[in-house]
């Protein structure tokens, strides 16, 4: 079976998402253990598959059994199979500890949530695995439609209209994306990214390949909330219901970031996006405009949740500079930080999930005394913290060391100066966290100061506490095993014209 | 000199018209104040892209994409150039259910939205939205 | 906003127009699009899926599973309304409107009680128009609809059609009889949890199909692996399973379409609709 991994990591899930919403309305207790297993046979297939291209090599898949260019072609090389094992890792990790939320929101609905669930991770995990670049656009939508739907069962009052606006923003992206493909269509013929790649050299300076670049890049922009696209997601992302903003803030928009890497190394070529254009560097100082923003944008919160998506905001500058910094290191660091920066999105948003589940709310009046009340928690949080601000030996570190050193090799001393900048201010960000949470006595909602009762331990379940825990040692252990994966996975993606 | 531009202009006049449908689309959605309106936009704008697609297949001389058979066929060798092509008219099928399918959606939000404001002007809807 | 909403449309709009400088012009035939990889679906489509209709053996074969996605996305925008709408808990009005179907007399009933006699149906608001024509033709056009989008999907392979249009013609026929009469007639036909599950079976028709071809050895979607099961040669294999993936297209697209407007047009109430 391990010949049919790259189909059956995205159609087990696929078939499963069927089953699910079949059986609710037969028995909804079973939805739960069918995802579970979905994912479960997914991410498997996902780990086999890493291992299987870090041993011999790019695996091909054809569907239908046509041959590329003609049918559509799988082509999985280490930069596919890493993000492929971080998504579905990650999404099933986070149905696990969502179970209780989602239980506890939509008692009646738990069927058709598992159901979208299941086919946002298809879309993810299809959009990341697939060789041809308008399967990637259906996935895309998969993607996205699912993510409304998920995002909107928030906030009563404020969900449905802050997705009604992220579904404009998604919908010019992907319509960005769809015209950038049929731009390279007319001038190539051809749908099969390595194909167009094959073709792409002659038409190097024609205005309609330079046209579809600029349209493609700006649509994986809107979708990835990059900088001064990313108007839609602050308010998607607080407003959605925990267990879908856990699953969709670290996922959408690091695949997105994984789309953008594979269009300049893949369909593109470095050559034509370093080499013929010279966009380079107001890219960069855009990515800085947007780490700049993002953390700025953070300091004036007050609510935890919407504090972290401006960081998301500006983790997304991060990873756009820095594999527009256009040499090893950098290209390095931005790969590493996609699968660094999904785990620790999603560390925290776990946390914030486990402290919603148990104080209504993330307001930081609301987490007062949350480190006596809730320790496990909370030291869960404080390791994706820590990875976010950048302290060795969480992972953060490491894929930070590696964007700094590839702007200063690159002589983006601007790049780097953000880079410092931000995580200075996400210092600054959790610590003040760290302090309410740690010193200000728990308040009810009386307003009256209970000292006695701030003693009294009130954990989230078991079920949403171990799982947050997982991901903050897998923090940890990533950051340990930062020299395996450069030099088993991510020396290959790079190609050897980059320095 | 005129005339070789005119003739040129004329000649690519399925992209010119497929621009201003574009243009119109994206601005609706920008502009416009009306959720519905927005929607309505998001479709035209969708549909100007499936105009663009469908155009590229077109070929002088070219009939349907449908291949003339009968039983004990294969006699005659099929020409690709007798025929239109086949790949965009696919992909745009594939468009047209994307489009379908968001249209379902954002009409499910608004209806979602319009049950808590009783309104779709989204100034209104922000001017509620500060009051509380 | 208006302002910049013109300066993007514009912005973008020049782009686009920089870029037509070097297409094609419309109608070439020797356009790299025209010669590149199209060619092979237009001369090989009989030899290799004895499909005539090249947009049929295209969609569903040689790019099979992009049209899986495909459905799998309108059945996520059905699943999507659903959950976003669908509202099981309503308070029940103190009495409920009935109307006297041949003479439109509205009377009303308590709650909890039943109207006098069977001859009454059940509406919302007192003003609910009640037309004999229009209910009465499109009863009679209903059948005629529903045998023209079978013909529409079982002639897929011949004539431009297939099982999305065919789908949608058979989901419009269900939608006329909510229109023409009420929500809850075509309900009383078609139950919501039918429905849904016709969703369901529909996609899981089409990846099921591709699963079957894995586990019978081939790569997914080859349906050249039903050879041995349908007992014909491979090619007509072929032929048989882009059939019965458009069977499958066919009734998650009704299934699908009907749930949408069902939920869209009752505010998820499932009452009389519009």
């Amino acid at each position: 079976m391990s010949a049919h991994y790259p189909t059956l990591l995205v159609t087990v899930p696929l078939l499963s998402a069927f089953v699910i919403s079949a059986a609710g309305w037969v028995n909804k207790r079973w939805c739960f253990p069918i995802a579970v297993a979905a994912l479960g046979v997914s991410a498997y297939s996902c780990v086999g598959l890493l291992l299987k291209v870090a041993d011999g090599g790019v695996v091909h898949y054809r569907l239908g059994g046509w041959p590329p260019p003609w049918g559509i072609a799988y082509y999985v090389d280490q930069l596919n199979a890493l993000v492929l094992c971080v998504v579905s890792l990650a999404a099933l990790i986070n149905l696990i500890a969502a179970k209780k939320s989602i239980e506890r929101e939509f008692p009646e609905k738990t069927a058709p949530f598992y159901t979208l669930y299941v086919l946002f991770v298809t879309g993810m995990l299809g959009i990341t695995v697939t060789g041809d670049a308008f399967n990637l656009y259906v996935l895309l939508e998969i993607g996205s439609l699912t993510g409304y739907g998920l995002i909107a069962m928030g906030d009563k009052a404020r969900a449905p209209l802050s997705t009604l606006n992220y579904l404009y923003m998604g919908t010019i992206g992907a319509c960005f994306y769809l015209l950038g493909v049929g731009y390279l269509y007319i001038v190539t013929g051809s749908l099969n990214m390595a194909d167009i790649a094959h073709l792409l050299p002659p038409l190097y300076h024609s205005k309609a390949v330079l046209t579809a670049f600029i349209i493609c890049l700006v649509g994986v922009w809107v979708k990835m909330a990059f900088f001064p696209l990313h108007g839609w997601l602050p308010n998607a992302y607080t407003f959605a219901p925990s267990a879908a903003s856990s699953l969709i803030a670290p996922l959408m928009t690091k695949v997105m970031i994984y789309v953008m890497i594979r269009l300049i190394l893949t369909v593109f070529t470095p050559q034509f996006a370093f080499g013929t254009l010279l966009v380079s560097k107001p890219i960069v100082w855009l990515a800085v405009a947007a780490i700049v923003m993002g953390a700025l944008l953070a300091l004036k919160e007050r609510d935890v949740k919407r504090m972290l998506t401006y960081i998301i905001i500006a983790e997304v500058g991060y990873m756009v500079g820095g594999a527009w910094l256009g040499n090893r290191a950098g290209m390095t660091g931005a790969i590493l930080h996609i699968a660094n920066d999904a785990l620790m999105t999603l560390c925290v948003f776990l946390a914030v999930g486990c402290i919603v589940y148990k104080t209504k709310g993330a307001r930081f009046e609301d987490i007062q005394g949350l480190f006596r009340k809730m320790p496990f928690t909370m030291a869960g949080f404080v390791v994706g913290a820590l990875s976010i601000i950048g302290v060795p030996p969480t992972c953060g570190f490491f894929s930070k060391w590696y964007l700094i050193s590839g702007a200063i090799q690159a002589g983006q001393y601007g790049f780097m100066v953000a880079l410092l900048f931000s995580s200075l201010v996400s210092v600054v960000l959790f610590f003040r966290i760290f302090e309410i949470a740690y010193y200000e006595p728990f308040q009810d909602h009386h307003g009256e100061t209970h000292t006695h009762h701030a003693s009294l331990m009130d954990e989230a379940p078991l079920g949403m506490v171990v799982p947050l825990l997982i991901v903050a040692a897998g923090l940890v252990v990533m950051g340990l095993y930062t020299g395996g994966i450069v030099s088993h996975v991510i020396r290959f993606v790079i190609p050897k014209g980059l320095v | 000199m005129m005339g070789e531009f005119m003739q040129a202009v004329i000649a690519k006049y399925n992209y010119w018209i497929y621009i201003t449908l574009m243009m119109i689309g994206l601005y609706a959605m920008i502009a416009k104040n009306n959720l519905i309106k927005k929607i309505v936009g998001m479709n035209i704008f969708q549909t100007a892209i499936i105009l663009f697609y469908v155009s590229i297949g077109v070929k002088k001389g070219g009939t349907l994409p449908i291949v003339e058979h009968g039983h004990g066929a294969h006699a005659h060798a099929v020409h690709a150039a007798d025929y239109l092509n086949p790949l965009p008219h696919v992909l745009m099928l594939t468009a047209i259910v994307v489009s379908v399918a968001t249209l379902g959606v954002a009409l499910a939000l608004g209806v979602k939205v319009y049950r808590e404001y009783q309104t779709l002007e989204e100034d209104e809807i922000l001017a509620r939205i500060r009051e509380k | 906003m208006k302002v910049v909403g013109l300066i993007i449309a514009l912005l973008a709009g020049s782009l686009l127009v920089y870029a037509t400088a070097d297409f094609p012009p419309l109608g070439d035939p020797n356009s790299p699009a025209s010669v590149h990889v199209s060619p092979r679906y237009i001369e090989k489509t009989m030899e290799e899926t004895d499909v005539p209709n090249i947009v049929t053996s295209v969609l569903a074969d040689y790019r099979g599973y992009d049209t899986m996605f495909e459905t799998t996305v309108i059945f996520c925008a059905g699943v999507a309304c659903f959950l976003l709408l669908r509202v099981y808990r309503r308070e029940e009005p103190q009495e409920r409107l009935y109307r006297h179907v041949l003479t439109g007399v509205t009377i009303h009933v308590k709650a909890g009680k039943l109207p006098p006699s069977p001859d009454f149906e059940r509406i919302d608001s007192a003003w609910t128009p009640h037309d004999l024509i229009i209910k009465t033709i499109c009863r009679l056009l209903i059948p005629f609809i529903q045998l023209f989008a079978l013909y529409v999907i079982a002639h897929g392979h011949h004539s431009p059609g297939g099982g999305f249009q065919g789908g949608v013609m058979l989901g419009a026929s269900v939608i006329v009889l909510a229109m023409s009469q009420d929500l809850r007639t075509a309900v009383r036909r078609l139950r919501e949890k039918a429905d849904a599950l016709m969703c369901a079976t529909g996609v899981f028709i089409y990846a099921g199909t591709g699963a079957l071809c894995l586990l019978l050895g081939s790569n997914f979607l080859d349906y050249s692996a039903l050879a041995p099961v349908l007992h014909v040669d491979p090619i007509m294999a072929r032929s048989h399973g882009i059939f019965m993936v458009e069977v499958g297209v066919g009734v998650a697209v009704m299934g699908v379409m009907i749930w949408i407007y069902n939920n869209v047009s009752s505010m998820g109430k499932y009452d009389e609709g519009l």
